[in-house]
């Protein structure tokens, strides 16, 4: 049933593969390119507190690498944007060139949200602690107070996208949304965590009713990760 | 007067043999447009200057406007669907009714040509929203898409006589993440053709 080279936008099978190299031919072939689809660090069931295996399993395993696939033809023939790290291009996205930064910011960002998406689950929720938590009581007035800010945003999204905390090298926090794949590295701020709204994210488990899909989602948070993130970001060290 | 969701022209379970299952139908008809069309009424009481107005008065006013986005997001969807339903039947999809065949082949060059333009727009809307099949200004036939709630009566864009939902509830069920093969399935077992040459008849 998996089928890895069909995506949304049909973008993964456009490449001109008569620009690379026969070494590399091979590689898109399998498929490939500078990106690739990172492992999950926890089984599919890690999050089931919030998320069933089966979604993980798709949304990780088709709607992720759809956006690697997207993104690896969208750079094919750009060598030097090919070489650049992920949060670079969407740093520099209004920089990219016009023919392929629409594919950019949908497969770019679509490649950065899931990265950094994966990567805070697989806890058992709880709270954060130390130089975390008192940001977000700086920041938000505490951390029920933040809990209930993030998910108005979450279920203010109307249609495809991610509510996101962002950090800035102060370690000062906002919440913002975000439309479809659009990441906030493109407008320049580093993401701490975010949560996934389009439907393929709960649809499976929860159909309509998102509210209960973002509530639950705070169950499988590993704060300790978001933590080293939240340190990484003040070291100037955070990417995606 | 309250808005209120109209009736499916089918059963839910109607259309399962083609494609779009019983519990497709029962959330999509009875929980997103019935949200649709809860929330829409809940703007309009709230504000005395959308009372009395009509859906599509509602639609164009309130597109564009940031300050009246929770109105057009509901509005246009509540447009959206109430056109949708009708756009498909049990059994549908075959062989166009013989006026929209020599119109779409008129515009497009052949039935082929417009289907892969239809399937195009559908595919290539990225997130949530719709593709269209329009009558333009220019009394051509075309096909466009557009995101979220928004609609051709909003954009200006033509008269629409068919529009297919893309958003990932009207498909994940039944074909997960293959949203062209849901766009297939859609033109080839779902759509309503006569209801179709009916709307370009009235355009």
């Amino acid at each position: 049933m998996l089928v890895p080279r069909r995506t949304l936008l049909g973008l993964g099978a456009g490449l001109a593969a008569s620009a690379l190299t026969p070494a590399l031919r091979v590689a898109v072939a399998q498929p490939g390119g500078p990106f690739t689809l990172p492992a999950l660090p926890y089984p599919f069931d890690a999050n089931e507190a919030a998320i069933d295996a089966r979604t993980m399993e798709i949304h990780h395993g088709l709607h992720h690498r759809a956006y690697v696939n997207g993104l690896n033809a969208a750079v094919a023939d750009h060598s030097r944007i090919a070489a650049m790290p992920l949060d670079q291009i969407l740093l520099r996205f209004t920089e990219m060139p016009e023919t392929i930064r629409t594919a950019i910011r949908n497969h770019g960002g679509g490649h950065a949200n899931h990265s950094m998406f994966w990567l805070i689950m697989g806890g058992r929720g709880g709270e954060p602690s130390g130089e975390l938590a008192a940001a977000i009581t700086r920041d938000f007035g505490g951390f029920a107070q933040f809990r209930e800010r993030f998910d108005r945003a979450a279920m203010g999204v109307f249609g495809s996208g991610w509510a996101f905390v962002t950090v800035n090298r102060h370690g000062g926090l906002a919440i913002v949304q975000r439309p479809n794949q659009d990441s906030p590295l493109m407008d320049g701020d580093r993401v701490l965590m975010g949560n996934d709204v389009w439907e393929h994210a709960y649809y499976l488990r929860y159909q309509n009713r998102r509210a209960e899909y973002v509530r639950n989602w705070w169950n499988v948070l590993d704060w300790a990760r978001i933590g080293e993130r939240y340190d990484a970001a003040k070291a100037g060290t955070l990417t995606i | 007067m309250a808005f209120t969701l109209p009736s499916l022209p089918y059963a839910h379970d109607a259309l399962a043999a083609s494609g779009m299952c019983q519990e497709t139908l029962e959330l999509h008809h009875g929980k997103h447009h019935q949200a649709y069309v809860t929330a829409l009424n809940g703007f309009v009481e709230k504000d005395a200057t959308l009372q009395g107005k009509s859906l599509e008065e509602i639609v164009k006013l309130s597109y564009g406007k940031a300050e009246m986005a929770g109105v057009f997001n509901n509005a246009g969807q509540h447009w959206n669907h109430t056109l949708f339903w009708p756009c498909m039947k049990p059994n549908g999809g075959g062989k166009l009714p013989g006026k929209l065949e020599a119109k779409i082949v008129s515009d497009f060059g052949s039935v082929d040509a417009f289907k892969d333009a239809f399937k195009q727009a559908g595919a290539t809307q990225f997130g949530s929203g719709w593709a269209w099949l329009v009558v333009g200004k220019d009394g051509k036939l075309a096909c466009t898409k557009t995101p979220n709630g928004s609609n051709p009566l909003a954009e200006g864009t033509g008269t629409a006589i068919l529009g297919c939902d893309v958003w990932e509830h009207s498909y994940y069920l039944d074909f997960r993440n293959r949203r062209p093969d849901y766009l297939t399935n859609f033109l080839e077992k779902l759509v309503n053709w006569e209801y179709v040459e009916s709307l370009l008849a009235k355009a």
